[in-house]
């Protein structure tokens, strides 16, 4: 069993992450902030994977790849295992953890952040606000999922999503 | 009689949820790396961190409070105490110590041997003048604001820099008496 550090610390610096990244850097741009925090997810994933795979042999085929995210991968992170797993056998997967640790935990504050100049669409609602910040809060781990692959030899593209929560699918699409 | 803070750190460690430590440092050591390719300078990302701490902060020691069950410290000596053996230990599993203080009690070291955040970090010579755990000088001033007490929190020795070990050196600038919100003739 290796180190650990109290959940609230992990969950703090997300929120922090996604904040600053949405409010303060690229307030404007969302589509930027988006591929920011993709790319520090992305990062982690990658370096995590090669930590989880050193002592292995390399996989033999993309399956092998996506169950091991699913099973030890998944575990490391959070504590679970990927509860189910679709493919179409044509590079595309669907991972779905019905209670994924990240959604439940991160609390969205529903009050719209102080408008200012960055909202120049009045009738932005609350909700649109706090879904907005959930799909940010997603390209965290949806990075960690496309450099987990890609350091397995897997380009890949990943999206989450949260028609049905708690539930939460994150969609491979593995590039030819 | 008051219980040991010591112990209590554990204690409450052993109580709450964890999270793999490589997950955490991984994830804080790419936003550090990002921040550095999108504010360039070392000085900005030094002030990110120090406000993302902050944030942290003002909300950890709502849960610091609920879970640690500790009482009302009678002075800023045992702040200072219980911040290095209750707070660094419930979150990051480390216990700090507290030394040097100056002659008046409102100054003083925390220093940290053990750092989770920092593991397997080396600082490359382009990153001069970074403070890599800047995170963590926002969250004591965070966190102690919201008890009300301002704080000036800055790192005196950094194991990244060769030192050590970890220093913070906290300083209490003012201790702001609780004020009943509301006016009386209102």
């Amino acid at each position: 069993m290796g180190r650990e550090v109290a959940e609230s610390c992990l969950d703090g610096v997300m929120i922090e992450m996604v904040s600053a990244y949405c409010t303060r850097f690229y307030a404007t741009k969302p589509e930027l902030a988006a591929r920011r925090i993709e790319a520090i997810g992305y990062q982690v994933g990658h370096q995590l994977s090669e930590r989880y795979t050193m002592e292995r042999p390399r996989f033999t085929d993309h399956l092998e790849a996506i169950k091991f995210i699913c099973k030890d991968f998944w575990s490391e992170l959070f504590k679970k295992q990927i509860d189910n797993l679709k493919t179409n056998h044509r590079g595309t997967f669907v991972l779905q953890d019905n209670h994924f640790r990240w959604l439940t935990r991160i609390s969205i504050d529903p009050t719209p952040e102080s408008t200012e100049a960055s909202s120049n669409d009045p009738s932005v609602t609350a909700e649109n606000k706090a879904s907005q910040t959930t799909n940010m809060h997603l390209c965290f781990p949806c990075g960690i999922i496309r450099g987990a692959l890609s350091n397995l030899g897997i380009p890949c593209a990943v999206t989450a999503d949260i028609s049905n929560l708690p539930a939460c699918s994150f969609v491979v699409r593995i590039k030819a | 009689m008051a219980p040991l803070p010591a112990r209590s750190g554990d204690a409450v460690f052993a109580n709450i949820e964890h999270v793999n430590s490589e997950l955490f440092t991984l994830t804080y050591g790419a936003i550090v790396r990002q921040l550095l390719t999108d504010l360039e300078e070392v000085e900005e990302v030094n002030k990110q961190l120090d406000q993302m701490g902050y944030n942290i902060g003002i909300r950890l020691i709502d849960e610091f409070l609920a879970k640690s069950n500790v009482s009302r410290c009678v002075d800023f000596k045992e702040t200072a105490e219980v911040i290095a053996k209750v707070g660094f230990k419930m979150f990051l599993g480390v216990s700090a110590t507290v030394t040097n203080w100056d002659t008046e009690g409102t100054s003083c070291s925390l220093v940290l041997e053990d750092n989770p955040l920092v593991d397997f970090v080396e600082l490359p010579d382009t990153c001069q003048g970074l403070c890599y755990c800047n995170i963590l000088s926002g969250v004591i001033r965070g966190a102690l604001e919201m008890v009300s007490m301002k704080t000036e929190v800055t790192w005196v020795r950094d194991m990244l820099n060769g030192d050590d070990v970890y220093e913070l050196r906290v300083k209490l600038l003012k201790q702001v008496l609780e004020e009943y919100p509301y006016k009386d003739d209102e």
